[in-house]
């Protein structure tokens, strides 16, 4: 029943639709979820979908493709210059520790040389997928253990190149020229040195690809207008790279990568990342379940020592590794052991290097089966790592959620919360202790915590949504809890908790768009602060006055606009369910939109000065004598 | 001829915009040697008045003019806020504050009502001079000299044609108050306007 097309899309969809939601409310994360949902329905235990999962791996790759293309796009060359220290220093140390560690490791098993050697360097990738997708989830992008983190992903994605081009020569060294294993790439039986050659040239042929032929090609394209087209412009551009790249025998998600640094630095840059975003995040979680279905649970109930001892082993080596490459670029342990954790499993490359390998005859099928294996066991194993550690190492041996008292300490608490200390939340931290009121911090950001320690803030460390961080922070006798989190998810649900614990405590929040704001007073909460309102407005009057506005009239103008549009807001609110719950954010985004700027035209603001204005005259007061000078205007 | 005084006009009208008047009088003395115009609205829209920059320019100037459009019988609130951040206490005046001693100052001010609507018997029951005893008792505290005002009235019946005489005539004032005019010569003046009529009709014959 499941052979078909429509009948696998049905048990992919279901899976993950079960799984994901369950896993995020254990708390695991969607990428264990869509693990899970691919052991679930694989050979070993439901069987709907059967050849470990091969079939659609290869389907499922492509979101392994796109998101490399995706990350390709990222990489403007100024942004790799300002990261070059940490992706070429820290990116290569930890490479080039790592397979060496790996490759003396499996000369110890009783590999030959090149096969160990091959092994190693597979080895040595991590998984720019799960790492990437756990830290987003998690909010720690930004923080020090992710850009750590993206930069020695991004080394070692670019590191892919070389090495599918040096692999050839381990294989003929190895004296077996003979190439088997799958579908042939139509280079395959040539010298040695023309299949490095081609490589090379293919890379040249995408380079030159990209800026002369897709970037003009792009342009024709947006000329046209229509959203779809470039929607699949970007899809062709990806899936032809895949084909070119397939046909001389390299990895499609490597010419996605190449044709995205490419396209970087060109003029459609952001319209290619959002046309491509939505079926990356799918095929992604594709490629996820196609992990989990392809363990090969019979090669693990064969030898589960051998198996999990080697996952083991390579797990606790390369989060070693990279622990002390992370110590030497001074993380600080909490950092240090998302970074070392998050990494420390066997990544997506692998399967395409093992691949390789494999066709290349340079290692032996058994050991490529139990290294596959290996791998996608590991992958399993890092949301669970990055789950401990959070539970279990950080609260004891990290940064602390609360300073300890000093015996003598009289602690005072302090009438003001602040929860999240991005840039908003700083600057209103600042200038609250510039006027000397003290406020306590929330946060999750263990470096940030530090060096606001340091600096004398009191601080607490962690989810600001646990009922015992916020108690312990004194919200039970704080007058006012200001949430200047960015996540709206976790906004709403702080306000739900704080509501219910705390009630006496006044909440102000900062929404990040008009639809936040809606959502907040929604949750009852009315002292909101748009983030932009303040700014862009300011930024207006600053426009009025360089076009030769008067700046008085501007910035009254300005104030005007303020209050009308706090007030619109809050008038608009009631009748934002009115039209259908069943419209999408985007939607009612557009809808806010259309009905501010409706009226904006009905109510003529900044025209309640008239007692300033001096055209048309007012003598009539005068010479009537009806009422006191009341209208007297100056000229 | 012995040394010029410089004139610091310290301007307020929130909707100078859409003023004929003050343009016409702030167009006449434009680019004028020795004559600084302070526009208040235009430097603190907030009202965040730079204490200390105003400080400087008033000691760099020894001749001072509020320069205003009258509402409500007084000046605009910022000529209100500006006298009391700036004319602080102990600088200008009470214990050695007498920064500003001998500095000359008057008034210039524009009203939609004639001269005769300002007078005992008028609409406005009170004259001109009378309105602005608050500010020159300012003037006595912080031991300056009062001059006369200047005053533009009637303004909504002035065609174009007078309101170019009186930026002319504005201009005329200011350069001759430079000239620092022994101050004898402005006794029995209510007004500046009065003054340099007689000025000219001296000078003419």
């Amino acid at each position: 029943m499941t052979d078909s097309i429509l009948g696998q899309a049905v048990v992919y969809l279901a899976a993950a639709l079960i799984c994901v939601p369950l896993a995020k409310r254990l708390g695991m994360g969607s990428v264990l979820g869509y693990l899970l949902a691919g052991i679930l329905i694989g050979p070993f235990c439901l069987g709907f979908v059967g050849h470990e999962g091969e079939g659609i791996m290869h389907f499922a790759e492509f979101g392994v493709v796109m998101m490399l293309f995706l990350i390709g796009l990222e990489l403007e060359p100024a942004h790799f210059w300002r990261m070059r220290s940490s992706i070429l220093g820290l990116g290569s140390l930890q490479f080039v520790l790592t397979t060496l560690v790996l490759t003396g490791g499996l000369l110890l098993l009783g590999l030959g040389w090149r096969g160990a050697l091959a092994a190693g360097l597979a080895l040595s990738m991590s998984s720019t997928a799960i790492v990437l997708q756990s830290l987003k989830e998690k909010g720690l992008g930004s923080s020090q253990a992710g850009s750590a983190s993206f930069a020695v992903l991004l080394f070692q994605d670019i590191a892919v190149i070389p090495i599918l081009a040096l692999l050839p020569f381990l294989a003929i060294q190895a004296g077996s020229g003979a190439v088997h294993g799958e579908t042939p790439a139509f280079l395959d039986g040539l010298p040695v040195w023309v299949k490095a050659g081609s490589i090379f040239f293919a890379v040249a042929a995408v380079i030159i690809m990209g800026r002369y032929i897709v970037v003009p090609f792009l342009r024709i394209i947006t000329k046209a207008s229509v959203r779809e087209l470039s929607v699949a412009a970007a899809l062709l551009i990806i899936v032809s790279i895949a084909f070119l790249m397939k046909l001389v025998g390299l990895s499609p998600a490597l010419g996605a990568f190449l044709a995205g640094v490419l396209l970087a630095n060109s003029e459609f840059r952001h319209e290619l990342e959002s046309d491509i975003e939505p079926f990356k995040g799918l095929l992604l979680g594709l490629f996820f379940i196609a992990v989990g279905a392809s363990i090969n649970f019979r090669l693990l109930s064969d030898s589960p020592v051998t198996i999990l001892s080697l996952v083991m082993g390579i797990i606790v080596l390369k989060a070693a590794v990279l622990f002390a490459a992370g110590k030497l670029f001074r993380l600080s342990f909490d950092q240090n052991s998302i970074f070392a954790l998050g990494l420390s499993q066997v990544g997506e490359f692998a399967f395409v290097l093992f691949a390789f390998i494999n066709r290349l005859g340079i290692i032996g099928g058994d050991w490529i089966d139990t290294l596959m294996a290996v791998t996608a066991i590991s992958m399993t194993m890092t949301p669970l790592l990055l789950m401990m550690n959070e539970r279990l190492v950080l609260p004891r041996f990290g940064t602390r959620e609360q300073v300890e008292k000093e015996a003598d300490f009289i602690d005072t608490e302090h009438a003001v919360i602040i929860a999240g200390f991005g840039s908003f939340g700083s600057t209103l931290g600042r200038f609250l202790r510039a006027n000397g009121v003290q406020a306590t911090i929330l946060d999750n950001d263990s470096d940030q915590v530090d060096l606001l320690r340091k600096m004398g803030f009191k601080v607490f460390y962690g989810d600001a949504t646990r009922l015992d961080i916020l108690h312990s922070a004194g919200a039970g006798s704080a007058r006012i809890l200001f949430i200047a989190i960015d996540s709206p998810p976790t906004v709403s649900n702080l306000v739900e908790t704080v509501k219910k614990h705390f009630p006496k405590l006044q909440i102000m929040a900062r929404a990040g768009n008009n639809l936040d704001a809606h959502e907040l007073l929604d949750l009852g909460v009315n002292h909101i602060y748009r983030g932009f309102l303040d700014t862009s407005v300011r930024a207006g009057v600053d426009v009025l006055t360089s076009l030769g506005y008067r700046r008085y009239s501007a910035t009254r103008a300005g104030q005007n606009f303020m209050k009308y549009d706090e007030a619109a807001i809050h008038h608009l609110a009631p009748y934002r369910h009115d039209a259908s719950d069943y419209i999408s954010n985007f939607r009612e985004q557009i809808r806010l939109q259309e009905q501010l700027l409706a009226s904006d035209r009905a109510s003529i603001h900044s025209q309640n000065d008239r007692a300033w204005d001096t055209i048309g005259p007012v003598t009539a007061a005068e010479e009537s004598g009806l009422h006191p000078d009341g209208q007297e205007k100056g000229v | 001829m012995c040394s010029m005084k410089n004139i610091l006009i310290l301007f307020a009208h929130p909707r100078y915009e859409k003023s004929r008047v003050n343009k016409a009088l702030l167009e006449g003395i434009h680019g004028q040697d020795g004559i600084t115009v302070n526009d208040l609205y235009e430097i603190y829209p907030d009202f965040n008045i730079d204490t200390a920059r105003e400080q400087e320019l008033l000691l760099a100037h020894q001749i001072i003019v509020w320069h205003y459009p009258l509402f409500q019988y007084g000046p605009p609130a910022m000529i209100t806020q500006w006298m009391d951040l700036v004319l602080e206490h102990g600088w200008v005046h009470d214990a050695g504050g007498n920064r500003l001693e001998d500095k000359q100052i008057f008034a210039t001010i524009t009203s939609g009502g004639s001269r005769e609507s300002y007078s005992h018997s008028g609409f406005n029951r009170h004259t001109m001079p009378e309105l602005l005893f608050p500010l020159k008792q300012t003037a006595h505290l912080c031991r300056m000299t009062w001059l006369p005002p200047y005053v533009v009235q009637g303004t909504y019946c002035l065609t174009d044609e007078m309101l170019a005489d009186y930026g002319e005539q504005y201009r005329q004032v200011l350069v001759r108050l430079a000239q620092s005019p022994p101050l004898k010569l402005f006794k029995g003046y209510d007004f500046l306007n009065d003054w340099i009529a007689d000025v000219n009709r001296k000078k003419q014959p």
